[in-house]
């Protein structure tokens, strides 16, 4: 068996050992801000149909179908959820720009609570459906409210965003994409 | 008075074990219970994370589980409920990842470091066997030559 040189086994096969450690490591703490986050697995597939209830008017059914070729919002919230007051007002400036109509999911709610709320704090909302038993929210993939989906002309999911919107992220995943149409789909 | 006492509290005990269950969700047919027992442990809560579906008391999980609990009842396989599950959540919610290209590393790494660990091992083993040979072996006239060996 041929000796190995000394510098090698002391010094570079731990050192080369110490750089990996590093890199994976780095990697991993680079991307620690997206661990939270659960990837989307609807992003550049078409989005889930749904007919429910209209808050508003629980006799009237409010289909996806009707949003089909033109861009859309999907927002899951509840009264329950405080991460939805904090994101109220963004969803205010939205509907005031009247870029896109956003529809609210209701989920796991009281109608009278959700009708209470949006007197009370202001309705950003063209139309809400109520997703008592979580169903479509399921088909959505939504761990926790709010969850907004912006929906492109074709059905297609071209963004998620977990937790409160944020005008800054309004602006770089919405918005952007609306105007600018080419963006490719990201979660 | 006592055998009523014993009894009441074996009662409670008994109780107990159920109260602390987060899912008592019972199918009439064994085969199903077994199916939905074992499906339920497989998938992760989607909301805690490093949870089962069966031991999450979050509301999303409960609902996972009707969707379970539904799907057996329609005659679905399992396969079927897993799909259901990926297509939604992503491949997050199995506890054992499946083989695709992006999750291949995840199964070729440890072989990987295994044979790295055996590699070194066996470097190791050779080393201080021909360290016990030259013990035998008249003490060499410079100590310090051998020293590098020792490493």
């Amino acid at each position: 068996m041929s000796r190995i040189p000394p510098g090698f086994s002391r010094f570079l096969l731990p050192l080369a050992v110490f750089a990996a450690l590093v890199f994976v490591l780095a990697v991993g703490v680079k991307r620690s801000p997206e661990k939270g986050t659960l990837e989307s697995a609807l992003i550049g597939r078409m989005a889930p149909e749904f007919e429910l209830p209209d808050l508003r008017d629980p006799s009237r059914k409010v289909s996806s179908r009707d949003y089909r070729g033109r861009w859309y919002v999907v927002n899951v919230w509840g009264t329950w959820c405080p991460g939805c007051r904090v994101e109220h007002n963004v969803l205010l400036d939205v509907r005031r720009s009247g870029l896109v109509p956003i529809i609210g999911v209701n989920l796991r709610d009281e109608q009278s609570q959700a009708l209470g709320w949006l007197s009370q704090l202001g309705d950003p909302y063209e139309v809400v459906v109520m997703d008592t038993d979580g169903r479509t929210s399921i088909d959505f993939g939504v761990y926790g409210a709010p969850e907004t989906f912006l929906i492109n002309p074709q059905g297609i999911v071209m963004h998620r965003h977990v937790g409160p919107l944020t005008h800054e992220a309004w602006q770089r995943d919405f918005a952007a994409r609306i105007n600018g149409n080419t963006t490719p789909p990201s979660s | 008075m006592r055998i009523v006492l014993i009894l009441f509290a074996v009662a409670a005990s008994l109780m107990l074990g159920h109260a602390l269950a987060v899912d008592t969700t019972q199918l009439d047919d064994p085969k199903l219970q077994e199916r939905y027992r074992a499906l339920t442990h497989e998938l992760r809560c989607v909301k805690c994370q490093s949870q089962s579906l069966a031991d999450s008391p979050s509301e999303v999980s409960s609902e996972l589980r009707r969707e379970v609990k539904n799907m057996l009842l329609e005659g679905k396989s399992d396969d079927d409920v897993r799909e259901f599950m990926v297509a939604r959540y992503g491949d997050f919610i199995l506890f054992k990842p499946r083989f695709a290209p992006h999750t291949a590393w995840l199964w070729f790494v440890p072989g990987v470091l295994l044979l790295i660990g055996v590699f070194v091992a066996v470097r190791i083993v050779r080393q201080r066997s021909a360290l016990v040979t030259q013990d035998n072996e008249p003490v060499a006239e410079d100590p310090l030559q051998e020293e590098p060996r020792q490493g």
